[in-house]
């Protein structure tokens, strides 16, 4: 029996490849559980920042191209909307998996894509910026006629109309709705080990490790509700930091016509 | 299937594939589209019931009740589904098999969980080890359908519970007015009036509903992903009539695609249904109710 100490140094960054090598295989401790659950949470918050911070980007730009009057901005942007949104991220999650490891037969290159930390990478990439640009979308359509009317009647047009005005409150309607895609993402992302995509060298993440324990054990009752106990610590984190930029958006605002941050639950996917 | 299939290296390509795409393995693929379909049919009813029931205690006066709604609703906030299904899997047998074990075997001493093992005794098995292989497969599936319910049962009582909470109070208070207990007002007033309400949220969690069917794979059922895999993986001629390279890709890229088009059907038969509630509703409900259902 070693103690808990010992445990997080060997096990706290196995999900990286630190550390001990072998999996603890009976006797678990509570102790060992959290720490590997833990450990995998690291994958899941890694999967989650990057992709929502990269996806950020694109979606703004497929919002902007699914407004557009020009049908050869709106129509792909449409079709890339509704081909990520209309399907399961898992069928996602294996199409992208079988279709880079066949590309990697002809060109070897790809063999980075083919392993979680990048392949799955970029589909929750493309995937999220789907989601946020319905969510951009709807905004930008709900912006007030006058806020846009002022910005014309200062002489703003173009480039410096769309980043002073538009994109601005563009970004305040959708918080509220975008906070709730950044969870559901971050949720998303324990379905990474579960389709195709291997956990090499058993690195895998809180879900992963967390159905290791209950496979062993036979016992659910004591890993998900560790798991449970991490996704709701890091969504409260997730409330509180969006929160925080919701109120700096929303600052020139008196405070009863603020929008609060309304949590709904109906974006699973 | 057709006649000319006995000898599959001869074929040309068009009556290869059509050989192909016929023999029993792909019928077995066929038969798991019709599974996620009855799942599907038996999981929303009894999701949107267990919904009814959730949002039902939610608003109940009586204390622990609601705590037991409101915690229901609440408990698929923050933690990913899909740990819910996992979850579900393994509690639900384990509960069942429980129970059976302290009813049929009331003898028994030893502890049931003795280190990592879960051990009831053996008439407690569900299912039994003597019993045939379709029920163990039956016996599979109706777990999955309880957990999806389940797991969907909190998400519909969450828009249930927002419906009934939509509902103009003034009616619920003319109803109190013509002297109707609380729960003639509850089943003539409010319940007619919410589904309104709550429309736009109950599509759209058919549209989750339906895109959650592939996680029946992660419960051990034989479904579509499984098929998939199974028939894409590289087959040589010694084991199949029909040899052929890596197509898992074009498996899931055909899964895809149905996906697509069971999601664009439902949303034009959704946004059917809607109009034509909305038209109802425009005379009474006003211009607030048709916003709401058109938004």
């Amino acid at each position: 029996m070693k103690s808990c100490v010992q445990t997080i140094q060997d096990y706290g960054l196995r999900s990286l490849g630190v550390g001990e090598r072998r999996l603890p295989t009976s006797d678990f401790t509570l102790c060992e559980q959290f720490t590997l659950i833990g450990s995998g949470m690291l994958w899941n918050i890694y999967f989650g920042v990057l992709a929502l911070i990269t996806g950020f980007f694109l979606a703004t730009a497929l919002a902007v191209g699914k407004s557009s009057k020009n049908r050869l901005f709106r129509k792909p942007a449409e079709w890339f909307i509704f081909l990520f949104r209309g399907s399961p991220l898992f069928i996602q999650f294996f199409f992208a998996y079988f279709l880079f490891l066949s590309l990697k037969k002809t060109y070897p290159m790809f063999d980075a894509f083919t392993s979680a930390w990048l392949g799955a990478l970029i589909v929750l990439f493309l995937n999220t910026s789907a989601y946020s640009a319905e969510i951009f979308y709807g905004a930008l359509r709900s912006i007030p006629k006058g806020d846009v009317e002022a910005a014309d009647a200062y002489g703003l047009s173009g480039w410096a109309r769309f980043r002073r005005v538009i994109w601005p409150t563009m970004l305040r309607l959708a918080w509220p709705a975008y906070t709730n895609e950044a969870i559901f993402l971050f949720q998303a992302t324990t379905l990474v080990f579960f389709s195709a995509f291997p956990a090499w060298r058993q690195e895998g993440d809180a879900l992963y490790y967390a159905s290791y324990f209950a496979d062993k054990t036979f016992n659910p009752f004591i890993p998900y509700p560790i798991l449970a106990f991490y996704f709701i610590l890091f969504t409260l984190f997730i409330v509180w930091g969006f929160g925080r930029i919701n109120t700096r958006l929303n600052r020139h605002l008196p405070q009863t016509q603020r929008k609060k941050l309304r949590l709904r639950l109906n974006l699973a996917r | 299937m057709f006649s000319f299939c006995a000898d599959p290296d001869a074929l040309g390509t068009f009556r290869w594939f059509s050989c192909y795409l016929t023999n029993g393995v792909h019928m077995s693929f066929y038969l798991s589209f019709v599974k996620v379909l009855v799942l599907l049919a038996i999981t929303a009813p009894v999701a949107l019931s267990f919904g009814f029931v959730g949002a039902m205690a939610a608003r109940s006066h009586v204390l622990p009740v609601s705590w037991l709604g409101k915690g229901y609703i609440a408990i698929v906030r923050g933690v990913p589904d899909i740990a819910f299904f996992m979850f579900f899997v393994i509690a639900l047998d384990q509960g069942f098999e429980w129970v059976r074990h302290q009813i049929l075997c009331p003898d028994w001493t030893d502890p049931i969980r003795q280190g990592n093992d879960f051990l009831v005794c053996t008439s407690a098995k569900l299912p039994l080890g003597t019993s045939p292989e379709w029920v163990h497969e039956t016996y599979g599936f109706f777990l999955a359908v309880i957990t999806f319910s389940i797991v969907f049962g909190a998400f519909a009582a969450n828009v249930l519970f927002g419906g009934m909470n939509a509902v103009p109070h003034a009616q619920l208070e003319t109803a109190e007015a013509y002297g109707m207990t609380r729960r003639q007002t509850f089943w003539r007033v409010l319940v007619p009036q919410m589904w309104v309400y709550a429309l736009p949220g109950l599509s759209n969690l058919w549209l989750v509903l339906i895109k959650a069917t592939p996680l029946l794979f992660l419960l051990g059922v034989e479904d579509i992903v499984y098929w998939a895999r199974e028939l894409g993986g590289t087959k040589t001629s010694q084991f199949t009539a029909y040899p052929h390279p890596d197509w898992r890709m074009w498996y899931f890229l055909f899964l895809l695609f149905f996906y697509l088009g069971f999601t664009r059907v439902s949303e034009i038969v959704l946004e059917r249904l809607m109009t034509r509630l909305s038209h109802g509703q425009a005379t009474t409900g006003g211009e607030a109710l048709r916003k709401q259902v058109t938004a």
